[in-house]
């Protein structure tokens, strides 16, 4: 390795060996739920004795679960919606702040990632409930807007601190009105990392359990909501192709971004 | 600028000018201030006043009472305590070497370990979770694995207990753990390493005496991170705990969905809010003593 150290084949076969064996612990999970979706039988069994479509005719033939998928996927795309133009805005005004205000509003924004999502979902419960809101598209997509938040303000707060603001100037001074630098010297610059943003607020809505808990219910109540719900009480392969379908529209939403060039 | 010039008419503009500017600044901060405030603030704010009043809605401290008299109440915190403590232990001794034979590799390489180890992030929780309980289970994968080779006769209890909770909440961790700490590592000059290389120091005193404490503020964070994370946790504990893992987001859980007690649900939560913000502070200012403590000794 670089490091001038002379170190036996022996070491070096055993660190690689960990290294990996530490990369399946991380990934088998992953992996294993894929196969589960085409068991044939009535029991989670991995690996499946045979293989069907079964589950995945259960799951497309299931009210709950194709009006859960609806409701999920209505907020995952709403919430990117709001959050990712919000984010983007949000940071690059807490940018030209002075330090102070920098780190008291910054500090703000990112609050609902540091604090518990139970207590944000029992407290946002208590509110919606006083608002008349509980079990709505819109309570529900505010609290993952502000889940979402955060991950769009770090990411994007990091691609303005790379960003050259003289372009900025260099733009309004050529006569660029305030839009103009926005919509053709900003935003095309920091496409990439605005598109890392919004597919993390979508994948941040997709995936929250505990608020939706809490929040959503009836016809808004999401995937994850039903599918928490059925794994207390019977567990069987219908949750299997609910977790393919999710992993496949996150993979398919990260394969896209990489086509486009957008994550590194 | 200085008060001593002359503030003539450019000036002045100039000043209001910068003036108009930071308050667009703060205006374009607004619509994200405004949901933290609606979603964080005012719901947490409502959990203190909740907390505060009794069943018979005067001012009382009732609520805390309760929890800090109640044995269960304490055994739940204990167990919270417990299982993010075993979890920050697990991610340390798990996340440390493997970051830092990560970091000895040639970038493409470790870039490969690093899109593996972000590969988690995308599947969900509660996937995750329930991956876990189908490989741990009795008739599961690994107890299959176990008795075919012949390590044990009868399947091992693996899910449903302090064991695959940890577990579960590690392998969530692992990943937030090692990015920040490998970030830390890459910050360190190769160069210092070479040095006590060459100066005939053995591998083991160089990790020892130079590598991990340059290491140890990244480190000190990530345990941090995981520690505060793991307060929260609820999905995890509560499938692959099975019941027999209680810890306080379950019962915040469920206090609150037998509606009588929302009093103590908001008391418990408030206690839970005010012990991460305080490890939080507390694990802050271990890091500055550290820190501060090493410029102290490079000035000497």
């Amino acid at each position: 390795m670089l490091d001038g150290f002379q170190h036996s084949p022996l070491m070096t076969g055993l660190k690689w060996g960990l290294a990996l064996l530490l990369v399946a612990f991380l990934a088998a999970p992953s992996f294993i739920v894929v196969p589960m979706s085409f068991s044939a039988g009535e029991f989670l069994q991995f690996p499946p004795q045979e293989y069907s479509l079964r589950w995945y005719r259960n799951f497309a033939g299931s009210i709950t679960w194709t009006s859960a998928a609806r409701a999920s996927a209505i907020a995952a795309v709403l919430t990117t919606l709001i959050a990712v133009p919000i984010g983007v805005l949000a940071a690059y005004g807490v940018m030209q702040l002075g330090r102070r205000m920098r780190m008291l509003v910054g500090g703000l924004i990112v609050l609902p990632a540091v604090i518990p999502a139970i207590l944000i979902a029992v407290g946002m419960f208590f509110v919606l409930a006083r608002a008349g809101m509980l079990g709505t598209m819109a309570g529900l997509v505010l609290g993952h807007v502000a889940l979402a938040i955060p991950v769009v303000f770090v990411v994007m707060t990091a691609a303005f601190s790379q960003f050259d603001f003289a372009q900025e100037k260099a733009a309004r001074s050529l006569g660029a009105s305030g839009v103009q630098v926005w919509a053709r010297v900003v935003i095309p610059q920091l496409r990439g990392s605005i598109m890392a943003s919004a597919l993390l607020a979508f994948v941040t809505s997709l995936d929250e359990v505990v608020l939706s808990m809490f929040v959503s219910g009836g016809d808004n109540a999401t995937l994850p909501k039903v599918m928490f719900a059925s794994l207390r009480d019977q567990i069987d392969p219908t949750i299997a192709v609910v977790s393919t379908v999710m992993l496949a529209v996150a993979t398919l939403a990260v394969v896209v971004m990489v086509r486009r060039g957008a994550v590194r | 600028m200085s008060a001593a010039l002359p503030l003539g008419e450019n000036q002045t503009e100039l000043a209001r000018d910068a003036r108009v500017e930071r308050a667009l600044a703060f205006a374009l901060a607004l619509p994200c201030l405004i949901v933290v405030a609606l979603c964080v603030l005012i719901p947490c704010g409502w959990l203190f006043y909740l907390s505060a009043f009794g069943n018979d809605g005067s001012l009382s401290w009732e609520n805390y009472e309760r929890v800090s008299s109640g044995a269960s109440y304490g055994r739940i915190f204990i167990t919270t305590f417990e299982v993010s403590l075993l979890t920050v232990l697990a991610c340390v001794g798990i996340g440390v070497p493997f970051a830092a034979f990560v970091n000895s590799l040639p970038p493409r390489v470790a870039g490969l370990f690093v899109a593996a180890v972000l590969l988690p992030f995308w599947t969900s929780l509660l996937v995750r979770a329930y991956a876990w309980l189908v490989l741990l289970q009795r008739n599961g994968l690994i107890n299959t694995a176990l008795i075919d080779m012949g390590l044990t006769e009868a399947p091992l209890d693996l899910a449903f207990n302090w064991f695959s909770t940890v577990l579960g909440m590690t392998h969530i961790m692992l990943p937030i753990f090692i990015l920040p700490v490998l970030g830390a590592m890459r910050n360190i000059d190769p160069g210092m390493i070479r040095a006590a290389a060459s100066m005939g120091a053995s591998w083991g005193l160089t990790m020892r005496r130079v590598f991990l404490p340059l290491a140890a503020p990244g480190i000190i964070a990530g345990a941090i991170l995981v520690f505060v994370m793991s307060l929260g946790f609820y999905v995890t504990p509560a499938i692959l705990g099975g019941g027999n893992v209680q810890v306080i987001s379950m019962r915040i859980a469920r206090s609150l969905s037998n509606f009588s007690n929302w009093g103590a649900a908001s008391a418990l939560g408030v206690l839970l809010l005010l012990f991460t913000g305080a490890l939080l502070a507390l694990g802050l200012m271990a890091q500055r003593l550290i820190l501060g403590a090493r410029k102290g000794q490079d000035h000497a």
